[in-house]
């Protein structure tokens, strides 16, 4: 950890953008949608004030950003860019075409709800169901993780053992438009944490006759997705690595998964995104009150962290899993089917009470999730492993 | 402004033809394809110029044909992305080139940029992509090489498909016969944006090098419209490509021109019979030869045949009068 912290309230959409512009991405390739606008304002700022050297392509769809994004990281560029909700779904084809031809974008989402009805406030869904396109996938809780998870992405993405791209949310609203505390690093201890060497090994360039993006029939096919998820498991070793760097850079703990409270707790909360720090302000409120809560967020999305999260859960009686994404039909909460298969004929490990709340940005209240917690133990009491429920609803 | 088209004399052609292939043989497009013709032509027109080109290809015959993994008939480099995004995906990778050169992580140099796309590519699902990507002024030269119709799933028509035609998804029905629209007018919609807009054949290949030179010359996009002939789906045997390609010029179903702002210039065989209207022939002697217009030969749909060949007068007459004005 270097001297002075700077410190400086941002935004999360702000502080995706100032973080970005330490970067210094060769292309940045975007379009807007509420609420990612704030972050392409901005570095059309830097741009246009000459604070980058970046080639802004203010593209006129998300599915051309992220075309304009495979074409320019397919061609060595270091390529950023941002969106949200129905943006993402209009990316959606071509993520698997960024990430099957290993190119590391990064993506920052301002996690929106998708219509119908058409709404544009936070929610996860619209991350979490890119969950299988072969993309590392993080959550942030505040604008500082924002910030910090902006300079991570570009690492973990970029590191020859992954070549995968990667996306980070941060739910719309409650944090990218919502003014924090962020600490800031300098340009120095970006550059030297990212080194400008460009990683592509193999690139689209007027030097080299090669070949891009070919058809690969059932004779090949399976092989390249597999090295994707070879690349996959690579990156989970890489951003555990990258994140221990980065704590050390900035002297902010950075890790797969945050523990709270958890050493002796007999119930758990498990969250991501803005939702955990409510979740933290809950189990203080009940360990005040002489429960033995806890709390587990999960930064790291995909690849997921099996290990870390039985580590942490090991010995928990009953977890509520705070999901703020939409499934329907499903036999758990999104995030809840990920532990399911995460702690399945494990020992010591928790019943799972899923809950799917906040849809389209309605407020989960730190009673409600008191009230979760109730809600949790009785199930635990009467013997239920696993159960399912919307929460915070109105009913007729 | 005016564009100078360059002269490109048959002495050129012998001289390009030893510069070596740029799509090699070995692909396996169709016997008779226009689409390899017209390839083998423009990188051809683009080697001959000297400076480094790059190829991006939106999905379709000519990517699938030439690309099967762990082959390749490309000897340059070359990008498939997905369908509708050849040009936002080379709008990405010119870019890139530029913001890497001005950060020194890249040799300086000029670099000729082609984009190929079929007419569903560009006709339909890659025509906000590729209008987008001209707005913002990147430098490229987009080819648009219609066939008539989606012809690599099946022969199902598109926004490029002629009026008439049977296809898979516009059949020849008892009630309908063949697609019931004209075609999108693509050089008109594209030469709209202000850039240099040409037609093109691969029947007249001097044409068509020029023109693909002089779009390559040009700094910013350009965009050229290519009536490449598909044997398979529209239906005459594999040795008439050709000959096809030439009615549809001789015709005047198919005119070979360019277009830059306000000028508006005929070229060739196009420019011949503006001057010799007794040289243009009537819209049957193109349809004939193809399986895909066979109805419209029924005594049933006379009247289908006058109203095509009505458009086309109407059509060609428009395009005199507007190359006439200067």
């Amino acid at each position: 950890m270097s001297g002075l912290r700077e410190v400086t309230g941002m935004t999360g959409d702000e502080a995706v953008a100032y973080a970005a512009k330490l970067v210094n991405p060769d292309v940045v390739a975007a379009y807007p949608i509420t609420p990612q606008t704030i972050i392409v304002e901005r570095y059309s700022d830097f741009v246009n004030n000459g604070e980058v050297d970046t080639s802004f392509i203010p593209v006129e769809s998300e599915h051309s950003a992220m075309s304009a994004c495979v074409g320019a990281s397919l061609t060595g560029a270091r390529v950023f860019t941002a969106t949200a909700s129905a943006g993402l779904a209009l990316m959606y084809e071509i993520l698997y075409v960024a990430s099957g031809m290993r190119c590391p974008i990064v993506l920052a989402v301002a996690n929106r709800a998708f219509s119908a009805p058409i709404n544009i406030h936070g929610e996860c869904t619209d991350q979490m169901v890119c969950r299988d396109a072969s993309w590392v996938s993080l959550f942030g809780e505040s604008a500082q993780e924002a910030y910090d998870e902006t300079i991570m992405s570009f690492k973990i993405a970029e590191h020859p053992d992954v070549m995968l791209p990667t996306m980070f949310g941060i739910e719309g609203f409650i944090v990218t438009h919502a003014l924090e505390r962020v600490e800031t690093l300098s340009k120095k201890q970006v550059e030297d944490f990212l080194p400008e060497v460009r990683s592509t090994k193999y690139r689209f360039n007027p030097d080299e006759i090669a070949t891009f993006g070919s058809l690969v029939l059932q004779d090949y096919y399976m092989e390249i997705k597999r090295q994707q998820e070879v690349a996959m498991q690579n990156a989970y070793k890489v951003a555990k690595d990258v994140m221990a760097e980065f704590t050390e850079m900035s002297g902010r703990t950075m890790e797969l998964v945050e523990e709270y409270k958890l050493e002796d707790a007999e119930y758990a909360f498990v969250s991501y995104g803005a939702t955990a720090g409510n979740a933290k302000a809950v189990v203080d409120r009940l360990r005040n009150k002489g429960e033995k809560a806890g709390a587990l967020k999960i930064r790291l999305h995909r690849p997921f962290p099996t290990l870390e999260i039985h580590e942490a859960l090991s010995g928990i009686k009953a977890v509520s899993i705070l999901d703020r994404s939409a499934t329907f039909g499903s036999p758990g909460t999104i995030l809840q089917t990920d532990l399911a298969s995460s702690l399945y004929g494990k020992e010591d490990v928790p019943t799972l009470h899923g809950y799917i709340n906040g849809l389209g940005g309605r407020v989960l209240t730190l009673p409600e999730i008191e009230e979760i917690y109730e809600k949790t133990k009785d199930y635990h009491d009467v013997g239920m492993t696993s159960t399912t429920d919307w929460v915070g609803y109105r009913s007729d | 402004m005016s564009l100078e088209l360059p002269k490109v004399s048959v002495k050129d052609l012998q001289e390009w033809s030893k510069l070596g292939e740029v799509l090699t043989s070995g692909h396996r497009l169709c016997a008779g394809c226009g689409a390899g013709i017209m390839a083998r032509q423009v990188t051809l027109a683009a080697k001959a110029l000297g400076d480094p080109y790059m190829i991006v290809n939106a999905t379709g015959c000519l990517e699938v044909a030439t690309t099967i993994y762990p082959y390749t008939a490309w000897n340059a480099p070359w990008l498939h992305n997905a369908f509708e995004n050849a040009s936002a995906t080379a709008s990405g990778a010119i870019e890139a080139m530029n913001a890497m050169q001005r950060k020194g992580l890249m040799r300086e140099k000029h670099v000729n940029m082609i984009v190929f796309g079929g007419d569903g590519g560009t006709y339909d699902i890659g025509l906000q992509s590729l209008s987008g990507a001209i707005e913002r002024g990147h430098d490229f030269l987009y080819v648009a090489y219609n066939n008539g119709a989606y012809m690599n799933t099946g022969i199902q028509r598109s926004g490029g498909t002629p009026q008439g035609a049977a296809t898979t998804t516009s059949p020849a029905g008892s009630v309908i016969p063949g697609k019931i629209k004209w075609q999108k007018p693509l050089a008109e919609i594209i030469a709209g944006h202000d850039i240099p807009t040409f037609t093109a054949s691969p029947a007249y290949p001097r044409d068509l090098m020029a023109k693909v030179q002089a779009g390559l010359k040009h700094d910013g996009p350009a965009f050229m419209l290519v009536d490449s002939s598909c044997n398979l789906g529209q239906r005459y045997p594999p040795d008439q490509a050709i000959e096809v390609s030439k009615l549809a010029v001789k015709t005047c179903f198919f005119p070979l021109y360019y277009t830059y702002k306000d000028e508006w210039i005929l070229t060739g065989i196009s420019a011949r019979i503006a001057k010799n209207p007794e040289k243009k022939l009537p819209v049957e002697d193109y349809l004939k030869p193809q399986g895909r217009f066979r109805h419209l030969f029924k005594p049933e749909w006379k009247r289908k045949m006058m109203d095509i060949q009505d458009e086309i007068d109407e059509k060609w007459n428009r395009l005199v009068r507007k190359a006439s004005l200067h």
